[in-house]
């Protein structure tokens, strides 16, 4: 707290920023003087703030633009406001990288105009709409006007390498395997990796945009498919933002039913993510052995909870499902089949050296560059990084668990597998602890209409790390604004550093490793 | 290494007969044609260029689910390929984006004739949750012909399986 306090006086002292009324759980909520909003970002990453979020809104005769900043847990969020006729200030990228996509995003997306922002280029923009066209503004209506047949976005201006031997590589948006879509632009020398370009967007389905004027199921539903593999991790911070704008609890049961789903999806994923590492490095036993487990889990949450994904299962005000007592059994015993399965492969693949050569030294991300990059989840974990709100900044039912955040700190693709095994560990705990405490009582509260006006932020963990969305109601209790920050915003920036210096064909378990959402930031 | 052969002949064989998948997850009868086929064992071979048109990605991960050793869908002489010239079928997931309506275009004119097109998802066959919007073409149908439909969000590979034995027995007709 004292750090917090030393920066707020500090900026308030200065006349920077002044306390706003609201506060939106968990985040404190200050106003800042446009002018000045660089240079808050340049005071609070010298106190060292992390840059965690930003997005815009359209409130009529201004913009407002936020930016969510944390360190040790506290949350701050930071706003101004500019008039809509002409939007500009000065950007935080020089100061926060992190907020460098983020703001290109709400460049194309409001038509807000950062001052100095390194990158005049356009991000989530391609050819479906003018320059000049800001979907997100309230006039733009939400069919647009795109053209008969949409172009291709062939004039991107990629940053270009010259020099005797330098050759380029395109990549995407049609990838060989079964993945999303979007561009890799690598320059390379031999086998080697000079500079990589990521350019995504393919996938933008206009998910802010389809939010606005959606009841509070209708949005929980379309949270649940900002990225197919987190969607547990997007519906529940969407119906937490809706749950604390409207001041309700839900009950206990509810919160713990989440957790138990939260986690089996972090399990899930993660035994899908290594044994894909795996196969990466042409380890075919292992990709099938993680791919076996990870099956036998899906099926369970199909007889169990009801939806192999788990899909629709959080609804405003708790769980659409329950279990009965037989079921905490099954659980039970999966969990323990599950350990002792792990035990067993972990010995094989440690104790295989081919596999450790592949995995090893391969695609370093240094602790300083994870932190100037502000990486999440287990990007940043195995950097050194060890933040995670369900322990820095818990919400029920973590509130109630000890969180055990397990960290790497080499830094390259042995480090992003181990960590995920380690989570998987933590994770299985945590389902224990779960499963043995789980409360009885309903797993639903009604959901009351949402006050004109009402706002809510959720942060929670998801698989991937701090997903931060935000919410506020107009009229009838429909949305008026809806923000879903996925953490591959953050942990894209950091796949380009991966790859530099490293060959090639080692760019797919490079890219594997970091696993960063294209839907999720697509948005 | 040693350890490698215990763990594979302690797991054993996984995959199961198509005729269990169904039963376990009550799909409806597969049509006759298909069932004669599923009889013949799939004796020919379909190559599936998969093409996420906007997807969330949850039909991605079922579309993979169908390599793993429970469904092993090359064992139908299904499998799935890096290239749309080597295909014979694509298989397209999610609304269609506008920012990848392009790209899906172009996959299609590199597919060499006769292809087939399957919707995978609810998203691909009539729009979902997103619909037709300023950055969203909607369904597939809406950019290039489609000649099967696979509904679910997202459809599990069971389902899925379903469909592409579906599409299968329309290729024998179209020969």
């Amino acid at each position: 707290m004292t750090a917090f306090s030393n920066f707020i006086s500090t900026l308030e002292q200065q006349g920077i920023i002044r306390r706003s009324e609201i506060t939106l759980t968990p985040a404190k909520v200050w106003q800042i003087e446009p002018k000045e909003w660089g240079n808050c970002a340049r005071l609070a990453r010298d106190a060292g703030w992390r840059w965690s979020a930003g997005w815009g809104e359209d409130l009529g005769d201004t913009l407002r633009i936020n930016s969510l900043i944390e360190m040790s847990g506290d949350y701050l969020l930071l706003r101004a406001e500019v008039p809509s006729q002409a939007p500009e200030l000065p950007s935080q990228t020089p100061y926060f990288l992190a907020a460098d996509r983020s703001e290109r995003h709400t460049r194309d997306m409001l038509g807000i105009c950062f001052l100095e922002h390194p990158d005049e280029r356009r991000w989530t923009r391609h050819q479906g709409w003018g320059e000049d066209e800001h979907p997100l503004r309230k006039v733009f209506p939400l069919p647009g006007n795109p053209p008969e047949q949409t172009p291709p976005d062939k004039d991107y201006p990629f940053v270009k390498a010259q020099g005797a031997s330098v050759y380029e590589i395109p990549v995407g948006p049609v990838h060989a395997g079964i993945i999303e879509p979007g561009h890799f632009r690598f320059q390379a020398v031999g086998e080697t990796v000079l500079n990589l370009e990521e350019r995504l967007g393919y996938v933008h389905k206009g998910i802010e945009k389809l939010a606005e004027g959606r009841d509070p199921e209708g949005l929980a539903r379309l949270a649940a498919r900002i990225s197919g593999d987190t969607t547990v991790g997007h519906a529940w911070a969407a119906c937490l933002a809706m749950e604390r704008a409207t001041g309700i609890e839900i009950p206990e049961r509810g919160a713990y039913l989440r957790a138990i789903m939260a986690e089996r999806e972090r399990i899930v994923n993660h035994l899908g993510d290594m044994g894909a590492i795996c196969n990466d490095v042409g380890f075919a036993f292992a990709h099938y052995q993680f791919g076996r487990l990870r099956e036998e889990w899906l099926r369970d949450n199909r007889n169990l909870f009801g939806h192999r994904l788990l899909m629709d299962l959080l609804v405003p005000g708790g769980v659409a499902m329950d279990l009965d007592p037989k079921a905490i059994d099954t659980l039970d015993t999966a969990l323990n089949r599950l350990g002792r399965e792990l035990d067993e492969l972990l010995a094989i693949l440690d104790r295989n050296t081919t596999l450790g050569d592949r995995l090893y030294t391969t695609g370093i991300l240094t602790s300083k560059t994870a932190t100037t990059l502000g990486c999440l989840g287990y990007v940043g974990r195995s950097s050194g990084q060890s933040f995670d709100v369900r322990r820095e900044a818990p919400y029920p039912p973590y509130d109630q668990l000890k969180v055990k955040v397990p960290s790497e700190d080499l830094g390259d693709v042995g480090s992003r597998f181990w960590i995920r095994y380690k989570e998987i560990r933590v994770a299985m705990r945590l389902l224990r602890v779960l499963l043995g405490r789980l409360p009885a009582g309903a797993t639903r509260a009604d959901f009351p209409v949402p006050a004109e006006g009402a706002e809510g932020l959720g942060i929670v963990e998801g698989w991937r790390g701090e997903i931060v969305t935000y919410v506020r109601f107009g009229e009838d209790g429909h949305i008026d604004r809806f923000f879903p920050r996925d953490p591959s915003w953050l942990n894209w920036s950091a796949l380009e550093r991966i790859v530099l210096e490293n060959i090639v064909p080692d760019f797919p378990v490079c890219n594997k490793s970091v696993n960063g959402s294209y839907s999720g930031v697509d948005l | 290494m040693w350890r490698q052969y215990v763990k594979m002949l302690k797991t054993g064989l996984k995959t199961e007969s198509l005729r269990k998948i169904e039963r376990d997850l009550d799909i409806e009868t597969l049509g006759v044609e298909v069932r004669r086929l599923v009889d013949k064992n799939f004796a020919s071979s379909l190559a599936i260029r998969q093409v996420d048109a906007g997807s969330c990605n949850g039909c991605e991960l079922e579309i993979h689910a169908l390599n793993n050793v429970y469904y092993d869908v090359e064992r139908f002489g299904v499998h799935f390929v890096a290239s749309p010239r080597h295909a014979d079928v694509l298989l397209v997931t999610g609304p269609v984006s506008r920012n990848m309506e392009a790209a899906l275009r172009r996959t299609y004119e590199a597919t060499p004739d006769p292809k087939w097109v399957i919707a995978c998802g609810d998203c691909a066959m009539c729009g979902g949750e997103f619909g037709v919007s300023y950055a969203s073409c909607g369904a597939v149908e809406n950019v290039i012909p489609v000649d099967v439909k696979i509904s679910g969000c997202p459809p599990s590979p069971a389902v899925l399986l379903r469909g592409i034995l579906e599409a299968l027995g329309k290729r024998r007709k179209k020969k």
